[in-house]
């Protein structure tokens, strides 16, 4: 059997061939002439790095999420994350509607933050803490709040806003309208930063306190991390679901979940299958198109019944 | 050295760990013995600050464990759990190689490198070095994570059931190698045993809890006895002297 690192090492270099491959798809399909320079400067390229920064910043979220959690089906749309942050950008639309977009962001990843952390607090206090049922207390924290913004958008006639950050959606992103998911891109470094810290929180309460981390503070570093980046995601090209769940899982069963090593492979393959369903989106029923979030609904629901199936195949 | 002044801990009404005080010197190997519940996990625990005392104080190589900083004590304190999951994907090298974690925070030197290979080829590990924890063995599992507090190389080192899930090959084998770290390195070796015969040959003293309270200690000889061990697990047994060490049958 290889070892992992030089399996690992091949799978970076096919995952970064394949990543270029749909950059340049990206930059390539849709509707309009591309001798026109303009077009590409101020569509075509801004969407490609969204895309690419969205994707690779939901997939490292979802690793972080299922390791500080310990549980291989949690991510911010499975753990109220995803939720609260979109029910904070709600808030602070109606309170500051002129607030520049940074500090829209910032109030949602600070109800990103509460929502995961009252998400792992009641994860704590359960007995029975079994596979499944992990990520069915953080759908229904996260229905729940999703309720609460709901019935607020529709008090205030904020249902179509709602709607944009509820689905993920990158056909409006121009030149001026992504920057801030560079900040996803900082974010990601931050996280590895950490990555040797995070994967011992992965190992457990007791591995971590035996090696002297303080788990406390580590998983309050974490998680938020991955509220950040899921609240920038979210002011910017609305809600991604499944790629913090399908991308780690698949990851994981070829590279494992030592994040030293696997998470430029987890950022790459994010990017990847967001780059993957945007284009499969504006193909679909060219010259129409269809959301990259709906897209990926069915994409990565799909792969992760393979998975599921797989897993639990594989598994006693 | 290790020790602990009247170290306590309740749930609700009930005590668990009652008021237990020990003076375990360093360099020696010691061996908890006692029946399920007896409270020797929650003894270990609390040593190795895993839980919180509810009363009374313990102290490693004189550090209060409660008041220590956690990184300066996982320099001189390594544990192993009774058990041990398949939390995350790591391959077995990755595990031994995280025990370097206190010291290297994260940037192995060659030093570092070397305690993970010698981990490693002490526990039989090197030919599985490179497979995922879920995919081997309980047995090899939990090879691995002794493997990773030996390579934490600390002084003192509690070990909550060692011999869970090992063949005899091992088991003895695990044994003759923390009697060499304890005579050759210095180390001070706690192990809850259930075996009580390896427990005899091996241990400097023994350690025999009930119903959350010592109710002895000393040297095999005064432990391993007839009497002492009806007292402690409530069944008769026999002690034969096997090759100079006491052996108790009481399988039938
Ligand atoms: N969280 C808990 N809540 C209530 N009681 C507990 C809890 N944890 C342990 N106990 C009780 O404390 C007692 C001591 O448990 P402990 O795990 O220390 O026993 P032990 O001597 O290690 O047993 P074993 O040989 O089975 O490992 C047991 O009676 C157990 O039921
Ligand atoms: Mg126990």
């Amino acid at each position: 059997m290889r070892r992992p690192s030089a399996r690992g090492a091949g799978y970076a270099l096919l995952a970064l061939l394949a990543l270029s491959a749909l950059a340049a798809a990206s930059l390539l399909v849709g509707v309009g002439d591309l001798r026109d320079a303009e077009i590409l400067a101020v569509s075509r390229v801004p969407r490609t790095l969204a895309l690419i920064l969205a994707g690779a910043g939901m997939a490292v979220a979802g690793v972080i999420m299922q390791l500080v959690a310990q549980n291989r089906f949690v991510e911010p749309s499975t753990a109220g994350t995803a939720d609260s942050a979109t029910l904070g950008m709600l808030l602070v639309t109606l309170l500051a509607p002129d607030a520049p977009v940074v500090v829209k962001m910032l109030a949602a990843a600070a109800t990103a933050l509460a929502g995961t952390a009252l998400f792992l607090r009641v994860l704590r206090a359960m007995p029975l803490r079994e596979r499944l049922t992990v990520p069915l207390v953080g759908i229904m924290l996260g229905g729940v709040v999703g309720a609460a913004s709901t019935f607020i958008a529709y008090r205030t006639d904020m249902l179509q806003f709602l709607g944009t950050w509820q689905a993920g959606d990158v056909s409006t992103v121009l030149r001026g309208r992504y920057e801030l998911l560079w900040l996803s891109a900082v974010l990601t470094f931050l996280a590895y930063a950490m990555a040797d810290r995070i994967t011992i929180a992965g190992l457990g309460r007791d591995a971590s306190v035996n090696l002297g981390l303080d788990y406390r503070r580590v998983v309050a570093l974490a998680i938020a991390l991955v509220a950040s980046i899921t609240a920038v995601t979210i002011a910017t090209a609305g809600t991604i679901p499944f790629v913090g769940l399908v991308v780690p899982n698949l990851v994981s069963l070829v590279a494992g979940d030592t994040l030293r090593r696997s998470l430029p492979l987890v950022a790459g393959a994010g990017a990847g299958l967001l780059l993957l369903c945007d284009v499969l989106g504006r193909l679909i029923r060219y010259p129409f198109e269809i959301p990259v979030g709906t897209v990926m609904g069915v994409v990565g629901g799909g792969l992760f019944l393979v998975l599921l199936l797989r897993r639990d195949a594989g598994r006693a | 050295m290790i020790e602990t002044q009247d170290l306590t801990r309740r749930y609700g009404d009930t005590v668990v760990v009652d008021g237990v005080s020990l003076r375990l010197p360093a360099r020696s190997f010691v061996s908890i013995i006692g029946a399920n519940g007896a409270g020797k996990s929650s003894l270990l625990s609390m040593v190795s600050r895993l839980l919180p005392a509810s009363a009374g104080r313990a102290f490693v190589d004189g550090l209060d464990v409660a008041a220590t900083p956690g990184d300066v004590l996982a320099r001189r304190l390594g544990i192993l759990r009774q058990e041990n999951g398949i939390a995350a994907r790591v391959t077995i090298r990755d595990l031994v190689a995280f025990g370097r974690y206190p010291h290297a925070k994260g940037r192995l030197t060659a030093a570092d490198r070397a305690h993970v290979a010698d981990a490693l080829a002490f526990l039989d590990l090197e030919p599985l070095a490179d497979r995922f924890l879920d995919e081997v063995s309980g047995g090899q599992r939990q090879r691995a994570h002794i493997a990773m507090v030996l390579a934490q190389d600390t002084d003192c080192i509690l070990l909550d059931e060692p011999l869970n899930n090992l063949d005899m090959r091992h088991a003895a084998g695990m044994m003759g190698l923390l009697r060499r770290a304890v005579d050759e390195r210095g180390r001070t070796i706690v192990a809850v045993l259930h075996d009580i015969n390896f427990a005899s040959c091996y241990s400097d003293r023994i350690v025999a809890m009930r119903d959350g309270k010592v109710v002895a200690v000393g040297p095999p000889e005064e432990i391993v006895t007839e009497a002492v061990l009806r007292e402690v697990y409530g069944i008769e047994v026999e002690v034969v002297l096997v090759r100079g060490y006491r052996t108790v049958f009481f399988y039938r």
